[in-house]
């Protein structure tokens, strides 16, 4: 369209151009143009109302993006959240013997960076005074990240040092609880199988469960001392229930030596709480887009009413009903679809600012939920544009006119 | 004649009132229900977490270590303390008592299995499956059903009171015994009333009545430690604090909030001898996880409301710029501003009062109905929310109107005729 077509009259203004340059650009004009300039006229020219309905598409698709976004990505979140509570799968030997020495590397190389592993050596040692203690050897530096919840003072750094559990304080170094406190790093003496091993003790380690009953040290110094290799491998898959069930199946078939079994009150609570919240959530989204579609159904539906006049004046000069529903129905669908667009980056903008306040860690943008926005806020405009029309269209042009 | 005005608009454009008033009705019922869910997810959320299993441990304060590898005690049976069964319904005496929803005592025993050529120690297990219990009027069912749900059994769970045994999984293939036979120990015979699966150590034990180990250890009324299922309030600065420290009225604080720190140092107030802790695996996690659901629900019902808000509003301001002629007809007819203003105000009031009413009772059987089908329990609703929803709902629609009633009034009565702009 050329700049001349844009400053052309508009129905209900007048211009002052020459008349013959007025129809001489009349009859070139394309009859397309003309719905164009029509449409483009109409939002500028009632530019509060045009603004206001605008906004309420735009209010309701950024809604409906946030929550179809967060709808998606909790899921991912929360799964993460329940990481933290360490181990799904554990990989056990048969029979009490210890696994295969390269199983740590195998479960790796299975698992390929979707999830934490930690290996795990256990025998009952005893103490100077004879008296029998769980000994357990392990890689700190991977328990760290597996088990968060582990309340520990300070970790050990260097080889021959010793985390000990709170209960197992006082049979290290005997006498009452205070001089247990006051006896940290003091070196002690375990002996295994007419072993002794000399530690000292970098700090403790306090569960709430058994792990408050025993000594920890580093893998190298365990098998050194005990000549046992790890009997249990706890591994904390990410992912879905689907993909950790994919997982466990892997590591079943890569290590046919092991046990694979799930800690299954984690993966059921994890299941339960997941499902309850993803429900609550689509539920309230069900909610809170039906209140949207019905804000942009009620402002839509007024500015049309509103125009009623233009609908008289167009249908008096000979308008069809199918042009006048075709108008009606691009203008609609023009402002459905930029307000869509606008409302789904404010929508993304929204998502991510409750990822980080809630989740502190970004919500990616879905692409996938544009085109359901776009298509449900087209639908929601054009309803509220045809059903005033089609009220309308029972009426007189005239008795629109005088306003009755 | 205002009220004849505000009436007889009722009475007359009963078409145009009632869409505004569905608009308002809807835009409630569903700041209503959210609100519900938003107020009661917690406590669902947190019930639902209790799947994870018990997060207190109760132990006798001497205890001598534990020697456990892979849920095989070392430890002789008969070494240690104990605590006394009798204590145990003393814990739902506690300050605390709501929020603890179950309890299972434990009593690991070492018996010989009398089954040829099979491995002869095992450790058979002593618990409450479903145990009636009372203290005071209070009557409870308590024991691993509620706090260890994660347990299957195939076959029938036993009576507290018999002498029916479950038989561990992998136990059970090891000896190729089913659920319906017979096992016996300590020179006992005993009825295997179902297979027991948990996917953990008992897999490798005998599961029995508490009564059965007790015999068997041959110390009545003994107990090794008791797991225990509260509903806890995620951990802050306050529950970290030490109780000893505390004083006054931050103690009392202390004391009353459902920390998992709080609740045992009650535990072991109310059961003699005894240490109770929290299992942080358990009680850390459930304290994040809490939080995040909370507060993303909390996100959320903060878009619904602003959603309804942003309904009513859009729908009054469009019933509203309907009226212009009838603005200029009133104020041709010489009526103030503040006059035309006030009888809109006044119809705005009752429909937001008629609207927040019919909204309030939506919403809170639309909160109920959510309640029943997501987390098969009730989501009440308080009663006190009433005023304030009506408040809000009041509010909300004035803000709605306030600008298409100025610009309303604004008009000069000749255009608003004349039916122009």
């Amino acid at each position: 369209m050329s700049r001349r077509d844009m400053s052309g009259p508009v129905v209900g203004s007048a211009r002052s151009d020459p008349a013959r340059d007025l129809a001489a650009s009349r009859s070139q004009a394309r009859h397309t143009s003309m719905l164009l300039r029509m449409l483009v006229r109409a939002a500028i020219l009632r530019r509060g109302r045009a603004t206001s309905a605008l906004f309420a598409v735009v209010v309701a698709a950024a809604v409906a993006t946030a929550m179809l976004t967060l709808f998606v990505d909790v899921q991912a979140k929360l799964q993460r959240e329940f990481r933290n509570y360490g181990a799904n799968i554990i990989l056990t030997s048969r029979d009490g013997a210890s696994l295969p020495a390269d199983t740590l590397l195998r479960v790796e190389s299975t698992l390929a960076g979707r999830g934490l592993v930690a290996p795990f050596a256990m025998v009952v040692a005893r103490t100077g005074d004879g008296q029998p203690i769980v000994v357990a050897g392990t890689d700190f530096d991977r328990v760290r990240q597996l088990d968060r919840w582990w309340s520990v003072d300070s970790w050990p750094s260097a080889p021959q040092q010793a985390l000990i559990g709170v209960r197992a304080r006082l049979a290290i170094s005997p006498g009452t609880a205070a001089a247990a406190a006051t006896a940290k790093k003091q070196p002690f003496a375990l002996s295994f199988q007419g072993h002794v091993i000399h530690l000292r003790s970098a700090g403790t380690v306090q569960t709430g469960a058994a792990e408050d009953s025993r000594i920890y040290l580093s893998l190298p110094d365990f098998v050194a001392w005990t000549g046992v290799q790890p009997s249990t491998i706890e591994v904390a898959a990410n992912g879905s229930a689907g993909e950790v069930g994919a997982v466990m199946n892997q590591l079943a078939q890569a290590i046919p030596a092991a046990d694979v079994h799930p800690v299954r009150q984690i993966m059921e609570g994890e299941a339960r709480v997941l499902g309850k919240t993803r429900a609550t959530l689509l539920a309230a989204a069900v909610l809170i887009i039906l209140t949207a579609a019905l804000c942009v159904l009620s402002t839509l539906m007024g500015w049309v009413f509103d125009r009623r006049r233009d609908f008289a004046i167009m249908k008096a000069l000979g308008a069809s009903q199918r042009l006048l529903n075709g108008f009606f129905a691009a203008e609609a669908a023009a402002l459905g679809a930029t307000g869509a667009v606008i409302g789904f980056v404010v929508g993304i903008g929204i998502a991510a600012w409750i990822g980080r306040a809630n989740f502190h860690a970004p919500v990616v943008p879905r692409f996938s939920v544009l085109p359901v926005v776009v298509a449900v806020s087209i639908a929601v405009t054009l309803v509220s544009a045809i059903l005033p029309i089609s009220l309308l269209r029972r009426l007189q042009p005239a008795v629109i006119l005088r306003g009755e | 004649m205002f009220v004849r005005l505000v009436y007889e608009s009722f009475r007359r454009q009963k078409r145009r009132k009632l869409l505004a008033g569905a608009a308002i009705t809807l835009g409630v019922t569903v700041a209503t229900a959210m609100i519900a869910v938003a107020t009661d997810i917690g406590d669902k959320i947190n019930r639902e977490l209790r799947t994870i299993g018990a997060n207190l441990l109760v132990t006798p304060q001497e205890d001598s270590l534990d020697v456990e590898i892979g849920g095989v005690n070392l430890k002789p049976p008969s070494d240690g303390a104990f605590l006394d069964e009798a204590d145990l319904p003393k814990i739902k005496g506690t300050f605390w008592h709501n929020n603890i929803t179950g309890f299972a005592p434990m009593l690991p025993v070492n018996v010989k299995l009398e089954h040829d050529g099979q491995p002869p120690d095992v450790t058979l297990l002593g618990t409450y499956f479903a145990k009636q219990l009372s203290f005071g009027k209070d009557n409870f069912t308590t024991g691993v059903r509620t706090t260890h749900p994660w347990w299957r059994v195939a076959g029938a769970w036993p009576e507290d009171n018999s002498r029916d045994v479950l038989l561990g999984e992998k136990l059970a293939v090891r000896l190729g015994e089913k659920s319906g036979g017979e096992l016996s120990f300590s020179g006992k015979h005993f009825h295997v009333s179902g297979i027991l699966s948990t996917g953990g150590a008992e897999d490798e034990q005998i599961v029995a009545p508490l009564a059965v180990a007790q015999e068997i250890l041959g110390k009545p009324g003994a107990v090794r430690r008791i797991y225990v299922s509260a509903l806890t309030k995620p951990e802050d600065a306050l529950a970290r604090r030490d109780p000893k420290s505390l004083s006054g009225p931050i103690y009392d604080r202390w004391y009353c909030s459902p920390y998992p720190q709080s609740i045992a140092y009650q535990l072991q107030e109310a059961i003699p001898h005894s240490h109770a802790e929290q299992i942080r695996q358990v009680a850390q996690n459930e304290g994040t996880v809490l939080t995040r659901i909370e507060g993303l629900i909390f996100l959320i019902t903060l878009a619904a409301l602003l959603a309804s808000a942003l309904a009513v509003s859009a729908a009054m301001a469009t019933a509203i710029f309907e009226r212009r002629s009838e603005v200029g007809l009133m104020k041709a007819l010489g009526a103030s501003k503040l006059a035309v203003a006030s009888v809109f105000f006044a119809e705005a009031t009752l429909l937001a009062l008629i609207g927040g009413l019919a909204g309030f009772a939506a919403g809170g059987l639309l909160a109920r109905q959510i309640g029943r089908s997501i987390f098969d329990s009730q989501i009440g609703i308080q009663p006190v929310l009433l005023p304030v929803v009506l408040v809000v709902a009041v509010l909300v629609t004035f803000a709605g109107s306030a600008a298409a009633i100025r610009r309303a009034v604004q008009l000069d009565p000749v255009f608003a005729l004349r039916g122009d702009l």
